[in-house]
């Protein structure tokens, strides 16, 4: 009924090969750009900016980048915490290094320098595989937040280790510090998501994404027919590195506008963007949306329903909340291991086909 | 149908929030790591609230609502709480986290709402020239790693050149903070600093215990919060070092940190601004007001513990703030920024503590513009495992301001430069 595509016919190759070829989800699409370009800036308050739809823009360009190294190119990595800071570093040295500069451009270059360092580490991804990768990554980790704890020239010898991020303008509009309204806080996220997105949607189905394909579902086939794993591997590490580094930088510059390493680039943060990109579906670009939509909003939900709604203890609340996520985590990934992605694609099949299944 | 009208009534009245109310967020953190430390800290500061209330009838004639958030001692959420409280008319921020209170304190300043950080936080807003926003009295970082090492001084006969001390520390920025004082003070007197960086949360020291094995430092201090406090001195004991060498600062020092470590925690020492125990006419209202009435914040068995204590005391000053602030500018209802104004005159004497049932509880000390950091007084604690107690070795004395002052000096026009503040209080 929705999903009729009967008179939806592509003329040429061109409009068969778009993103999205049913009329209907064009246009659903196209209203979702609509609604968060022209509606929300309008009506986005404080709270929903940092509270809400910043920490969700933001981790959704890094469950993209995760997306690109585990879900399509099959590389398992437990680094990304590390990653982001290197990106928010990054940002910052640059930040406070050349303030002439603005701010749009070292968040682009801190991708790019979180690339460089990504693909290198990467390298041993040639060698070894699955867990082993998987441990080798997490050594990346610690060992990332090591440096930047250890190195002072990181944090500009700085008395407390912290960083701060100055204040920057993009268009005589201020993006960064305190005194930042919350429309440009969160139009800067979401330009940056609107355009990491619409670059890995093509990159992934591209013959880039196809590499990277092959190399995941088996990496010897892929080599006889002509993949070549160096240069696939690495320019998945390095590309997932460049979207992880602009979310870092993000994350650093325009949420929280301070950091401490081991407190907000540690583990914690390998794991949350991991479990985004399972629950929301490996290999599915909408599944990092899904994923760190689930992972973000759902707790702050909780949060205002079981204490601003029914007045609960704070702790009780907070200890509950573990226990919801945690269920629910487990609930989806036995119903439907594939993630939200595929929830979402299966209730697209129901509807083209309603009223009249087969 | 009248009476169901009055009872609708009565339900709305009951169900809507007064409106005239000085509103308290407490960003607590009851979950995590660092609960065993939180949990005190945040039964306290309501129970302080809810003593005013249900004794006094508020503040001044206006009743207080204590707001709580978990944080989980996490920046994020930190952030997120932050948020979700300061459109209620939140008076002042009070974290109990020195991450948060970074975050915070940019923020807190653009929306004209106070921070009080006492014995934690940013140790240069004792500059109150540039943080017109953040204070930090009655004593910070710095006065804390000086008096420790004026303790060393004094067990030493005002000579301790040569002597190592190591100092066990959080690697945050809470850890980080003393450092350079210890810095200048060992260049001053002479002393050797050795630095043992512990990763969040603590659970693991098993190498830097067993580097203080092998070097074995005359001296260990330690910086280190939630269960981190715990396992260092379970550690120390594993390694017998001698506990009355081992000083904690102020928040590594409650009853949480050295019982499970039973006998061996025994002459433990921790450096604090404030007095312990609940001997003071104050808590006999507690009792009678909050706990016997059932009213009190937690499970409500934490009266007179150290840290329960401590955040009675920040909600003490707190109340004393809004009283002054009340004052200066002659309404009950205050804002935030009269807020700030009445903790920027607050003057907290002898007389008044003793008025408030709290006699030599804490120092007497005025605020002003250009110092928001208070005296800076303190005395050292010690366990006593037999009686389960801490109790005061030394008086309250001052620490070396002669070597804090320049670093607060240079660390606040550091901040001042890089975010072009332009000093007050002219």
């Amino acid at each position: 009924m929705l999903y009729r595509e009967s008179g939806d016919f592509s003329e040429t190759y061109k409009a068969d090969s778009q993103t999205f070829p049913i009329k209907f989800d064009r246009y659903r699409y196209y209203a979702v750009l609509a609604f968060a370009f022209l509606v929300i800036p309008f009506i986005i308050n404080d709270y929903w900016a940092n509270a809400v739809l910043v920490p969700f823009l933001i981790y959704a360009i890094a469950a993209i980048g995760l997306n690109i190294l585990v879900g399509y190119c099959g590389q398992v990595s437990l680094g990304t915490g590390g990653f982001m800071a290197v990106g928010a570093y990054a940002c910052y040295k640059l930040m406070t290094a050349f303030p002439e500069v603005s701010i749009m451009i070292h968040v682009v270059i801190s991708g790019g320098i979180t690339a460089a360092v990504v693909t290198v580490f990467g390298l041993p991804s040639l060698r070894i595989k699955g867990f082993y990768l998987a441990v080798a990554t997490l050594a990346a980790q610690f060992f990332l937040v090591w440096l930047f704890n250890r190195v002072a020239w990181f944090y500009n010898y700085s008395a407390s280790g912290q960083i701060n991020a100055p204040d920057r303008t993009v268009f005589g509009h201020l993006v960064t510090g305190p005194n930042t309204e919350a429309w440009a806080k969160y139009m800067i996220c979401l330009v940056f998501l609107t355009v990491a997105g619409i670059l890995a949607r093509n990159m992934t189905r591209g013959a880039l994404g196809r590499k990277w394909s092959a190399i995941r579902d088996m990496d010897i086939a892929a080599e006889i027919i002509g993949v070549n794993p160096l240069t696939a591997k690495l320019s998945a590490f390095a590309i997932s590195g460049f979207f992880i580094g602009i979310s870092g930088a993000l994350f650093f510059s325009v949420y929280l506008g301070a950091a401490e390493v081991g407190e907000v680039f540690g583990i914690q943060k390998s794991f949350l963007v991991l479990f985004m990109i399972i629950i929301g579906g490996l290999g599915s670009i909408f599944g990092s949306f899904a994923g760190a939509a689930f992972m973000v909003l759902l707790p702050v939900l909780l949060k205002n329903v079981l204490v601003g709604g029914l007045g609960w203890d704070t702790a009780l609340a907070a200890h509950l909340e573990f226990v919801i996520v945690g269920a629910l985590i487990i609930v989806f990934l036995i119903a439907e291991p594939h993630g939200l992605a595929q929830l979402w694609r299966v209730a697209k099949e129901k509807l083209r086909l309603w009223p009249f299944p087969h | 149908m009248k009476r169901l009208a009055t009872a609708t009534v009565a339900a709305v009245m009951a169900a809507a929030p007064v409106m005239a109310d000085l509103v308290f967020p407490s960003l607590s953190y009851r979950t995590g790591a660092y609960a065993a430390n939180g949990i005190p800290f945040a039964d306290g500061y309501a129970d302080y609230f809810t003593l005013l209330n249900e004794r006094d009838g508020g503040i001044g004639g206006v009743m207080t609502r204590l707001v709580e958030c978990e944080t989980g001692y996490n920046t994020e959420k930190g952030v997120e709480c932050y948020e979700a409280t300061k459109g209620e008319g939140s008076l002042v921020y009070q974290p109990l986290s020195t991450g948060i209170t970074y975050q915070l304190i940019p923020k807190a300043t653009a929306d004209g709402i106070p921070m009080h950080t006492m014995g934690y936080g940013r140790t240069s807003a004792a500059n109150g020239k540039v943080f017109s926003n953040v204070f930090n009295y009655p004593a910070n970082y710095w006065n804390g790693a000086s008096l420790v090492v004026n303790h060393l001084l004094d067990i030493n006969g005002g000579d301790i050149k040569g002597k190592t001390v190591a100092l066990v520390y959080h690697n945050s920025a809470y850890g980080k903070e003393p450092i350079p004082t210890l810095e200048a003070l060992a260049a001053k007197h002479g002393f050797n600093v050795s630095l043992l960086a512990v990763d969040h949360p603590g659970q693991e020291q098993k190498s830097q215990w067993l580097q203080i094995r092998r070097e074995r430092p005359d001296y260990v201090v330690m910086w280190g919060w939630g269960v981190m406090n715990q396992v260092a001195i379970q550690e120390a004991a594993n390694i017998r070092y001698p506990m009355e060498n081992f000083i904690g600062v102020w928040w590594s020092g409650s009853e949480n940190d050295v019982l499970p470590a039973g006998d061996a925690a025994d002459g433990y020492k921790h450096i604090t601004f404030h007095n312990v125990g609940d001997d003071y006419p104050i808590f006999e209202d507690v009792a009678k007001y909050v706990v016997d009435a059932g009213k009190a914040a937690g499970a409500g068995d934490q009266v007179g513990t150290v840290l329960y204590n401590r955040g009675f005391y920040a909600a003490m000053l707190a109340a004393e703030a809004v009283r002054k602030a009340q004052e200066i500018h002659g309404v009950g209802d205050i804002t935030p920024a009269m807020m700030r104004d009445g903790m920027e005159a607050l003057e907290i004497t002898e007389a008044r503590m003793a008025e408030l049932g709290m006699p030599g509880f804490g120092p007497s000390f005025a605020v002003s513009c250009e110092n928001h950091g208070g005296p800076g007084t303190g005395a050292v604690a010690q366990w006593d495992a037999s009686a389960k107690k801490w109790s005061l070795i030394s008086d309250f004395s001052s620490p070396d301001m002669s070597v804090i002052q320049p670093l607060i000096d240079a660390d606040s026009a550091a901040f001042a430069a890089e975010n072009n503040i332009t000093e007050g209080c002219n």
